[in-house]
């Protein structure tokens, strides 16, 4: 165990965490919110004073990492983000609450988008901006961007990356990890800006569509209205759908775009299975919601923008779907599983997950049928390596173990119902965001007690960093000295 | 520093070897290999991109995108797949192409014109490396490393200075009045440091010693220094493999008697056929009493080349402690390299190391003639030192200047000036003129141009 890498690695990521709370701060001056410029300003100080003491004083030798060190890096480096992420909200007074700050940037980070606040629009544009700057952060990953930024000599970084980029299979898109982390920031980058300026043609006010993109662009989905996007013009709404589907999709596949292969997109299976399930499930609530709008163009968009929201994990909300009829809240219910595709900032079991465990299942249905049949699964053209299908089936079982144990957790609960915290439990494991009942997407999880708050704030994290990282972390044996 | 982009085909022993190397070196390596558990664990250690599948796979090829490879390495264990994969690698765009090719049949004569067919940049064979290697060690017994730069006739010649050697305790400026031969001393290592010397610089003994000289002084130098031993005329080659072959090959070529003992009846009989001159004993090595028969005690040298490192290592040190004048051993495990040198064999060669080291300084060449104004840049001393080959053009500011006068930044010596493809030595009184070659050493500081050794 390399205690001093890990401490240092930390060290350099809340100095980054200093660096990029300056954006923040310069919103607040913006806006004078004397408030909310000391809050800033003292986390920025105290960051800065951690950040670089840590990474002084941890100084290693040694640099190289294995496995286990990657798990620990990005584990600690997620949870000290959120604790110092968490200081503007409580240094301001306007999430006074530890548990309440701690869940809100959690929330934020890890791109899930629910929220304890009863009334958003009270909050002071700081730390609005905040907020939704921690989603497209937390979107594409903070270690991926200090990897981008900071020069690497270490080939073994891959292994962080690993821990933090969601899905079954972490490539690179190019050799260096370095490049590969700057491609990946500068795809992000493009495509968020892109929405901003489209939202900024809608006439969407600047201050709205920056935090918007951002929200889209981590499929995070903190709104700063009470009725999230359901005030915004239909253009706006449209835009906010598309953009929504492209950041569900896998990054690499904008990097082969840009290299002009087009093939090897337009044959990716998980691309087409993403927007077929989302057509699909877009086109049964249509139907379903038909005779509450009485219009057809409103139906579409509704079922098209909450459908877009919930597999890309975002959390937007245009309608509040607790009123719609159960078919409706079904197909949701389902969907809230399924996630994004793998590669991209999206949260969830993920698509290619979903598509290899069907594979597997047909593939056992036939070997029943015939016992002595030999048969590879192919996945993207490849055959699949039987240890990747152990891994995603073995995943999805902790996976179904972790909503469990959260579910129960939140029983306990006198207040809530048995939709609530199911739909809750699922939604924060998710990273989705709004759930049915009282956590639907016009209310919040404010109602919950401290206890439970902590509960789900751990159940997003681990949802984020897709379980086994922290749960190795928490593994005794992870920490013994070599 | 620009990168190459480089792609590596088969990841075994060697592969491995190279693209750890030239992805240490920061260039963007692409690693292709067949077998899924290999390719994972390489891109799990190495900060390089890896491709399942094979060489000779064209859409495997082209996910590498090999059509921007700027040089394409095939060292799998078949010669017919790397030279297949070139091949195909090179009409889909590859730049440069570089095979390993290790069956002699390929090596002697067919192997111009199938590079000139297959439009190979290098074919590279591991075994003839080291068979060179060993035969450089041997026609200059007292050296530990001969490095020949791209301009034939200039080397830098490493050697260890022994408690009796006459170079130690004495003033480096006043060496070469008392020898009187054209010779500089530019590199030395003491324990793990490395130290581009002064005129003040005084040698001690245990010292690593890098030396250029002009070939013809270098005998001249040597036997004035009482370091040249008798040369080499009895050599025994332990194991009768490749490299023995194109090793007893050269030696004998050059009237050096040599004895293979191999324990395998059949390969005695196919290198008696090719090597008529060559004394082929088949027996086990590991017998003292057959090595003492075979006259161990009276050889030269003594080389072990047989598969096994451990062998090699062992029989290497019995052979040292038999007086053997100059011993090699052949070690394939890295790891083992920097044990078998702990032991006191100063002469430990590996072939994978000499392949990497060939295509890593074939890379940076590719590099450097691209980016900078480098020619060649090798690497010495275990690394710890760079000697770099500049072209001097009319912007250098330096030219007609002096050495003497030359203000250069500290850690860096001119070791040799190319002027008209004959090697100059310098003194104090030379100057650099346009249109030369300029020989840099320095420790490991990358120079991009000549104008960068001046303060």
């Amino acid at each position: 165990m390399n205690r001093r890498m890990i401490f240092y690695m930390i060290g350099k990521i809340i100095t980054l965490e200093a660096v990029l709370l300056m954006l923040p701060l310069l919103v607040s001056l913006c806006y004078q919110e004397m408030n909310c410029v000391s809050a800033f300003s003292i986390t920025i100080i105290i960051s800065t004073a951690v950040g670089i003491a840590m990474s002084l004083i941890f100084k290693p030798s040694n640099k190289v990492i294995y496995a286990r060190e990657g798990f620990v890096i990005v584990t600690f480096a997620w949870i000290f983000l959120s604790l110092l992420g968490c200081l503007p909200f409580i240094l301001s007074g306007e999430i006074p609450d530890f548990f309440d700050a701690f869940f809100e940037t959690v929330s934020g980070l890890t791109t899930t988008g629910a929220s304890i606040l009863r009334d958003v629009e009270a909050l002071s544009h700081g730390t609005l901006f905040w907020r939704s700057f921690t989603h497209w952060l937390g979107g594409m990953g903070v270690l991926v961007l200090i990897m981008a930024i900071l020069p690497s000599d270490n080939g073994r970084a891959i292994r962080i990356m690993r821990a933090e980029m969601a899905g079954p299979v972490v490539g690179k898109i190019v050799p260096k990890i370095k490049d590969t982390a700057k491609i990946l920031y500068i795809i992000y980058f493009v495509l968020t800006f892109a929405e901003f300026v489209l939202l900024l043609i809608g006439q969407m006010p600047v201050f709205d569509s920056a935090v918007h993109a951002f929200g889209t662009a981590g499929t995070g989905g903190f709104g700063i209205k009470a009725d999230s996007i359901g005030g915004y013009s239909p253009y706006l709404q449209w835009v906010i759908t598309i953009f929504m589907v492209i950041f569900g999709v896998n990054f690499n596949l904008f990097y082969l775009l840009i290299l002009r292969k087009f093939k090897p997109v337009f044959t990716n299976r998980e691309l087409w299975f993403y927007l077929g399930i989302m057509l699909a499930a877009a086109g049964i609530i249509t139907y379903s919601i038909y005779p509450i709008y009485n219009s057809f163009s409103d139906s579409v968009r509704h079922s098209c923008f909450q459908v877009a929201s919930i597999v890309s994990t975002t959390g937007y909300s245009t309608a509040d779907f607790n009123l719609w009829p159960d078919l409706a809240k079904g197909v949701i219910f389902i969907l809230m599983f399924l996630g994004g595709c793998a590669g991209s900032t999206a949260g969830g079991l993920k698509i290619s997950r979903v598509i290899i465990m069907l594979k597997a299942i047909i593939r056992d249905i036939r070997h029943m049928l015939h016992p002595r049949s030999v048969e590879t699964v192919k996945f993207e053209g490849k055959p699949l390596e039987p240890a990747i299908m152990n891994s995603v089936t073995t995943y999805f079982a902790l996976y179904i173990v972790l909503m469990a144990c959260t579910f129960i957790v939140l029983c306990f609960e006198p207040s809530f119902d048995l939709q609530s915290n199911l739909t809750a439990s699922i939604s924060c494991c998710n990273n989705v965001g709004p759930g049915f009942g009282l956590v639907g997407p016009m209310a919040g999880y404010g109602g919950y007690s401290g206890f439970s708050k902590l509960v789900l704030t751990f159940a997003m994290l681990f949802g984020r960093l897709e379980i086994y990282p922290i749960l190795l972390s928490l593994y005794p044996r992870t920490w013994r000295k070599k | 520093m620009l990168t190459v982009r480089i792609i590596v085909v088969g990841c075994g022993k060697i592969g491995e070897n190279i693209l750890a190397d030239l992805a240490n070196e920061d260039h963007n390596v692409i690693a292709i290999d067949n077998d899924p558990v290999v390719i994972g664990n390489i891109g799990n250690i190495y900060d390089v991109m890896t491709v399942c599948g094979s060489g000779t796979d064209r859409s495997v090829l082209k996910e590498a995108r090999v059509e921007s490879a700027e040089l394409f390495i095939a060292c799998t264990s078949s010669d017919e797949v790397n030279m297949l994969s070139c091949f195909i690698a090179r009409r889909m765009g590859a730049k440069h192409t570089v095979a390993r090719i290790r069956n002699p049949e390929y090596n002697l004569d067919n192997l111009g014109f199938l590079k000139e067919q297959l439009d190979l940049s290098r074919a590279i064979n591991p075994d003839r490396l080291a068979a060179k290697e060993m035969y450089n060690v041997l026609k200059l017994p007292w050296a530990v490393k001969i490095q020949t730069f791209s301009v034939r006739n200039f080397e830098i010649i490493e050697i260890n200075l022994r408690e009796d050697s006459p170079f130690t305790g004495v003033k480096l400026m006043d060496l070469r009045n008392k020898y009187k031969a054209k010779f500089l001393i530019c590199v030395v290592g003491r324990g793990d440091k490395v130290y581009i010397p002064d005129g003040n610089f005084v040698l001690r003994p245990g010292d690593r010693v890098g030396l250029t000289a002009e070939p013809a002084e270098i005998q001249k130098l040597m036997k004035a220094a009482g370091i040249e031993k008798k040369y080499t005329k009895n050599v025994m080659i332990l194991g009768g493999g490749r490299i023995a072959f194109y090793l007893a090959k050269m030696l004998s070529d050059s009237g050096v008697n040599v004895k293979i003992i191999e324990i395998d009846e059949e390969k005695c009989n196919k290198l008696s056929q090719q090597l008529p001159k060559v004394v082929v004993i088949n027996g086990n090595g590991a017998q003292q009493e057959l090595l003492f028969e075979e006259g161990l005690a009276s050889a030269d040298a003594f080389v072990s080349l047989t598969g096994m490192d451990e062998e090699n290592i062992l029989i290497s040190i019995f052979a040292s402690t038999h007086n053997v004048p100059t011993v090699i051993t052949k070690v394939n495990q890295s790891t083992m390299v920097n044990m078998a040198s702990r032991l006191g064999l100063d002469r430990v060669i590996s072939p994978k190391e000499l392949m990497s080291d060939v295509l890593v300084q074939y890379a940076r060449a590719l590099d450097n003639t691209r980016g900078s104004n480098v020619e060649t840049l090798y690497n010495i001393m275990d690394d710890k030192a760079v000697v770099l080959e500049f072209n001097v053009s009319a912007e250098f500011h330096g030219t007609g200047i002096p050495l003497k006068d030359l203000r250069l930044k500290p850690g860096i010596l001119i070791a040799g000036i190319i002027r008209s493809r004959m090697a100059i030595i310098p003194t104090g009184s030379d100057c650099i003129q346009v249109n030369d070659k300029v020989i840099i050493l320095t420790e490991n500081r990358r120079l991009n141009d000549l104008s960068d050794i001046l303060k």
